[in-house]
């Protein structure tokens, strides 16, 4: 047919034994290096620090955990944690969730997936929430539900505004019912804190998926999320075997989201911190922002 | 009514020894009424042996058994006067939930329910009672104009959980659930919830805020389906028997985790034995609740409904012994549900 002339070959065809030879398998010491995961450039640990963690070559925010984030956001010095010593129980004796969650501490050196605290954020009190997906994959158990809780109670009787950053992978299935119960728990006091006109700023990292991105997290005055964030509530492999259909690479992501008008605004980390005080500033005098200093 | 059910097996079989007998005895004319009653009374035993021990899998099995009463019947079993209502006025009438305006005990109130189809073609139409978004917001219309006009509302929790497909994420399902969840917990009116088949996650807790939340004896109520909880724990969704037994999800397990109020008897071997008899339960259960529920004040119901979702989850604190005296121990105890042990001494 004339047409096939003029068709574009898709792939280029490229003999085997040079996709061998071309790209060595480039070793990399433990801990010196850091492999991107979106695009595979090799970078050195001090460098990706250095650079908050974001990819230098295609801008990809690796995963921070809640000490990490709280150390870019929160003002030096400023920070009091609340309800540290909280920890999860075993309510449904669930098979090895008492060695996992030991497991748990050990390798993220917290005691459940969010801490909680005052602090400032360029000169302005707040009270936050920070989650930790090293933390049994940010997964929100009881412990979660009410450290969100109190700090949301807190916020309301402080008359402080409220932020979360948060990552999830969902509702903890290891506590059940009184899992999908703190989402309940959490909405409702937020409506509280809503009703007497709060601030509450919500960032979403990535992911925030499921029992989380359904509660709290999508109930702030004002959602943001760092570049290429996936949020959602069902995940995407789910979602491929109930429609059997393939979905686009950029499903979920922040910047999907956002045009889909899920998000207010994509923050890169560089300027998270200041794009939230320029927010509270914003609200000077309301709800529970600081009056400017 | 067919005993279908795997475990229901011995029951069909004397049945059918029974009707065997019976059969054999017309035809040559012999009298076996003896026999007969003997193995009448000894399947009734074995029904009440089998049915009053069910397992978490089994209840799960009958949950979602095809012919177990639906929203739709029980609202004409339960009200009077139903008026449909249909749609969340921003994109569609999501068939998956369905609610309206009814009377009960001659009282308005709006009633809302996750809704399964009866057969393939209702089923397509309805997602398998899996709401999209706009069900979610179709419920949440409905009962802020319960609030409104100072309506009670009363739920029907039926659903394996929310859609999961791309068009739903692209309606954002999270915030619609969200919005419920956060809403629910406003309302001046009493919100009576009943879980009626099979609970599922947060497409089940989207219509489950009430100040009383009952559930059928059969009915199962779980943070994860058994099937995903299997096939994420053991790569092996077929293991869901399984999953629902770790998962805690009978009526009983949340009785005692103090996530519900109070368990709604069902006839013997389940809801759809007797659809007339498992709504007047349900009615009686209800309008004792609401008679309750209708002496406190919107500012008294609505603290009564934070104070039943605050209280619920179960904490510890890593440094208890030395917080002995700062009573924070006590604190952590106060939040915390009855424990197994606690809870059956008290009964």
């Amino acid at each position: 047919m004339l047409k096939d002339l003029f068709q574009k070959r898709k792939y280029a065809v490229i003999p085997s034994e040079r996709i061998n030879t071309e790209r060595p398998k480039r070793e990399i010491p433990e801990g010196l290096m850091n492999k991107c995961s979106k695009c595979g450039t090799i970078q050195f640990s001090k460098e990706l620090e250095k650079n908050l963690k974001v990819c230098a070559s295609c801008g990809h925010h690796f995963r921070l955990n809640a000490w990490e984030r709280i150390a870019l956001t929160i003002d030096e010095g400023t920070f009091v944690e609340m309800d540290g010593e909280m920890i999860s129980e075993d309510p449904l004796q669930f098979a090895g969730y008492t060695d996992k969650l030991a497991q748990q501490k050990r390798n993220s050196g917290l005691k459940d997936a969010v801490v909680t605290g005052e602090g400032r954020i360029g000169g302005f009190p707040v009270v936050i929430g920070v989650m930790s997906f090293d933390f049994f994959s940010g997964s929100m158990g009881s412990v979660v539900g009410e450290k969100v809780t109190r700090a949301i109670e807190t916020a309301t009787e402080k008359r402080l505004p409220l932020v979360t950053f948060s990552t999830s992978g969902g509702a903890r299935m290891q506590e059940g019912i009184l899992s999908l119960m703190q989402m309940a728990k959490t909405s409702a006091a937020l409506a509280r804190f809503q009703d007497q006109g709060g601030l509450y700023i919500s960032v979403f990292t990535d992911p925030t998926l499921g029992g989380v991105s359904a509660s709290f997290a999508s109930l702030g005055d004002y959602l943001l999320a760092e570049p290429g964030t996936i949020v959602g509530f069902a995940g995407r492999i789910v979602i491929e075997q109930t429609i059997r259909q393939k979905l686009p690479d950029n499903f979920q992501t922040a910047e999907f989201n956002l045009q889909h008008g899920q998000l207010d605004k994509v923050v890169h980390r560089k300027d998270m911190k200041t794009f939230l005080a320029k927010l509270l500033d914003m609200h000077a005098g309301k709800g529970g922002a600081a009056d400017g200093e | 009514m067919a005993n279908d059910l795997p475990y229901e097996k011995p029951l069909a079989e004397l049945r059918k020894k029974i009707e065997e007998l019976k059969k054999f005895g017309a035809e040559r004319d012999i009298d076996f009424t003896d026999e007969i009653n003997r193995l009448e009374i000894r399947y009734q035993e074995l029904e009440r042996e089998i049915y009053s021990n069910l397992t978490a899998a089994q209840m799960m099995h009958l949950a979602r058994h095809h012919s177990r009463p639906t929203t739709l019947d029980f609202i004409h079993l339960l009200f009077t006067d139903f008026i449909e209502l249909h749609g969340d006025r921003m994109f569609a009438d999501d068939l998956a939930i369905v609610g309206g305006l009814a009377k009960f005990n001659g009282i308005p109130v709006t009633v809302v329910g996750h809704q399964r189809g009866k057969d393939t073609k209702d089923n397509i139409q309805r997602f398998f009672g899996s709401p999209h978004p706009e069900g979610f917001r179709k419920a949440l219309r409905l009962m802020r104009q319960a609030n409104k006009f100072g309506r009670p509302i009363i739920t029907l929790i039926d659903t394996k959980g929310a859609y999961p497909g791309n068009t739903a994420e692209e309606r954002n399902v999270s915030e619609a659930i969200a919005r419920n969840l956060q809403e629910m917990a406003t309302f001046g009116v009493p919100i009576l919830c009943v879980v009626i088949g099979e609970g599922g996650s947060g497409g089940a807790l989207a219509l489950g805020v009430g100040n009383r939340v009952l559930m059928l004896e059969n009915a199962i109520y779980s943070v994860i389906s058994p099937n995903g909880a299997a096939s994420i724990l053991w790569k092996d969704a077929s293991k869901a028997d399984q999953a629902a037994e770790a998962l805690k999800i009978t009526a009983k397990d949340l009785l005692r985790f103090g996530v519900i109020e109070e368990i709604v008897p069902e006839p013997m071997g389940g809801a759809h034995r007797d659809p007339a008899a498992t709504a007047e339960a349900i009615k009686e259960a209800l309008w004792r609740h609401l008679q309750e529920l209708r002496t406190m004040t919107p500012d008294e119901l609505v603290a009564d409904r934070y104070e039943k979702f605050r209280r619920v989850g179960k904490i510890a604190f890593a440094s208890a012994e030395t917080d002995r005296d700062s009573g924070t121990e006590s604190e952590a105890d106060k939040i915390s549900v009855p424990d197994a042990k606690s809870d059956a001494e008290s009964q």
